[in-house]
């Protein structure tokens, strides 16, 4: 099922939550909406569910405007950052919650609601754990409960807010995996709110990375990650320094002297400059380059981080370099970034 | 060698740390304080009210029991509890559900109204009854002109037991309501379930024990009550007399038994609800803890 969202606004208490947010999301694809808090991604989330009517805009299941349609009619599966399992319900009565309640003659008998919660018990590898309390389980099972009691209505949508977020770093690895594998086998168009990055680029098909009631940028892990349309999403999705730049006659200065950077379409005037600290290379001389003093030297899994003063201001940034290289004795550092992109400088991100 | 010390620094039980434990002494002597008061004032009394009940022997307790007046005076007492506590069930938990779930205008407003009844005198309570359908007050000779005794019948005896346990039952759901929040609700209806089923099958299990918690204050409210009813009852024997205002009459007429009997009847419902009480408590503690003691 394609669910369109359409220039939605969302307001609490004339407070903007979302502001004319539009979003197309294609049938069977994994979608995450990545921010950090109060970035809006579990409003549009809770709004796709029609937990929450927008101020304005709409929302299209398919051709069909869902916009005025309750939950209830929206068959929507929703995981919640809680799970919200039913806690006087067994396992197998949570599961089969959404059949039970069906109106008469669309409800399953008994047997058929039992069968069908163990199947998705053994979709979600919990297989034998029916007469079990939500209270005697771990986060994770916990977890996949709620998943299955959400796919046991056969949602067009399924949507998951934050569903790893209670969970501890090793186990959250695994369901990422398993989440996958599920999303696979059952080809739900899937909907996850997430403030991990990680989890939104390995996980989706596609991240939605938002801030501040907006959509920064829409693409693979790939496109947000190589290139981030906004010093936002390049501050947010991963390692990230920034220098501010001058541009003066397609060159990029640092105070008084160019760094050896061209940028000939960019119009000239003040700007920041963005680059990851892998995407770097060492310079011996410097005739163009950035210099600056080891301040800090921090030992990250395989590499070795190298934080860096840079230039009269003192602009701190940081390089990626291998452990055991030459340069990491050095007192004094020049390199010149290999991957950068110009952001022109807004009033308020200076 | 380290294990000894590790092991005198182990906490002390019961979450009470070293540093605020008081002395052998001066814990003694607080408990006693605390005994020594409860039995004064609430145990010995109780044991005198069985006491004069059985003063005469077992025969005359069981006969005074068994007079007209007093068993018309039990019926009474139960027909209000049965009116009244439902009703303030039904509307405990609407009240409840709504300053829980819901954001409104009012809603501080609301929450203050509820706890009315336990900051105004009973006796006041009753008064409000008598000026709003009194003889001299608007609404009762118009009622009276439409065949509807208020004031000095059980309507008004119900009506004035209503506005005095009313709090009761919201008081302990709100709390556990606001605690529990609405994340079961939105996954109910998510999954399909519309507002009867998810009232039924979600929220009143969820609720139950603070629910039955609740009831049981209010029916023990609801039977003892005395300054309001007393108040629009108009005293009548064998008509309008609740337990309590029975008791007092008996009293007055130096029926020293009979009182004590039908005391020792409302004593009893206050032992059964103590009793039910801890019983629940040691078995859903947990799930009490939300909800505030009275």
């Amino acid at each position: 099922m394609e669910v369109r969202v359409a220039n939605v606004r969302k307001e609490f208490d004339r407070f903007p939550a979302l502001r004319d947010v539009s979003l197309d999301i294609r049938s069977g694809e994994l979608i995450a909406l990545l921010g950090p808090s109060g970035s809006g991604k579990t409003t549009l989330l809770r709004l796709i569910a029609g937990l929450e009517r927008p101020t304005a805009g709409k929302i299209f299941f398919g051709d069909e405007d869902a916009s005025s349609k309750t939950i209830q009619e929206r068959n929507v599966g929703f995981v919640f950052q809680h799970y919200a399992l039913f806690r006087h319900m067994t396992v197998a009565d949570n599961i089969g919650f959404g059949l039970k309640v069906r109106p008469g003659a669309t409800r399953p008998s008994k047997e058929e609601i039992r069968s069908r919660a163990s199947e998705l018990l053994n979709l979600v590898q919990l297989s034998g754990l029916e007469k079990r309390y939500p209270a005697q389980l771990s986060g994770g099972q916990r977890q996949r409960v709620a998943l299955a009691r959400a796919m046991a209505i056969e949602p067009k949508v399924l949507l998951l807010d934050e569903p790893f977020g209670a969970l501890d770093a090793q186990v959250r690895r695994e369901l990422r995996r398993w989440l996958r594998e599920i999303h696979d086998t059952t080809g739900h168009t899937t909907v996850f709110v997430t403030h991990d990055q990680e989890e939104a680029l390995e996980l989706a098909d596609r991240v939605v990375v938002m801030s501040q009631g907006q959509i920064e940028q829409i693409g693979t892990a790939d496109e947000v990650y190589d290139t981030p349309n906004s010093p936002f999403v390049f501050g947010f999705i991963g390692e990230s320094s920034s220098l501010p730049v001058r541009i003066t006659d397609g060159q990029v200065w640092i105070a008084d002297r160019p760094i050896g950077l061209s940028a000939p379409n960019h119009p000239p005037g003040d700007a920041l400059l963005y680059f990851r600290p892998h995407d770097i290379e060492l310079l011996d001389g410097c005739s163009g380059c950035i210099a600056g003093t080891v301040v800090a030297s921090r030992r990250v899994a395989g590499t070795r981080r190298v934080e860096l003063e840079i230039g009269g201001e003192r602009q701190r940034v940081e390089i990626e370099l291998p452990v055991d290289h030459i340069a990491t004795q050095k007192s004094r550092i020049a390199f010149r970034p290999s991957r950068w992109k110009l952001f022109p400088v807004k009033g308020a991100e200076n | 060698m380290a294990d000894p010390e590790i092991k005198s620094y182990e906490p002390v039980h019961d979450n009470i740390s070293a540093a605020v434990t008081e002395s052998r002494s001066a814990r003694a002597l607080l408990m006693t304080i605390a005994f020594v008061f409860l039995g004064i004032f609430l145990l010995l009394p109780l044991i005198i009210v069985f006491k004069e009940a059985f003063a005469k022997g077992v025969g005359a307790y069981f006969t005074s029991l068994n007079d007209r007046d007093t068993l018309s005076a039990i019926r009474l007492t139960l027909t209000v509890a049965i009116i009244a506590v439902p009703l303030n069930i039904v509307f405990g938990i609407a009240a409840a559900w709504a300053i829980a779930k819901f954001e409104f205008k009012g809603k501080a407003f609301l929450t203050t109204l509820i706890d009315l009844p336990f900051s105004v005198s009973p006796v006041i309570s009753g008064l409000v009854y008598v000026l709003l359908f009194g003889a001299q007050a608007m609404l009762g000779p118009w009622l009276k002109s439409h065949g509807i005794e208020i004031l000095f019948a059980v309507p008004g005896i119900v009506l004035a037991t209503v506005f005095v346990t009313f709090p009761f039952v919201a008081r302990e759901l709100i709390p556990l309501m606001q605690e529990q929040g609405i994340g079961d609700e939105e996954a109910a209806l998510s999954l399909g379930a519309n507002g009867w089923q998810v009232f039924w099958y979600v929220t009143l299990p969820n609720i139950k024990w603070g629910l039955l918690y609740g009831v049981l204050l209010c029916n023990a409210r609801a039977m003892g009550e005395f300054g309001a009813v007393s108040v629009v009852s108009g005293h009548i024997r064998g008509m309008t007399n609740t337990m309590p205002l029975h008791v007092e009459i008996l009293y007055n007429e130096y029926n020293a038994v009979g009182a004590f009997a039908v005391a020792s009847l409302l004593a009893g419902l206050a032992l059964v609800t103590l009793i039910l009480k801890t019983v629940l408590e040691m078995r859903y503690g947990a799930e009490l803890a939300a909800t505030r003691g009275h």
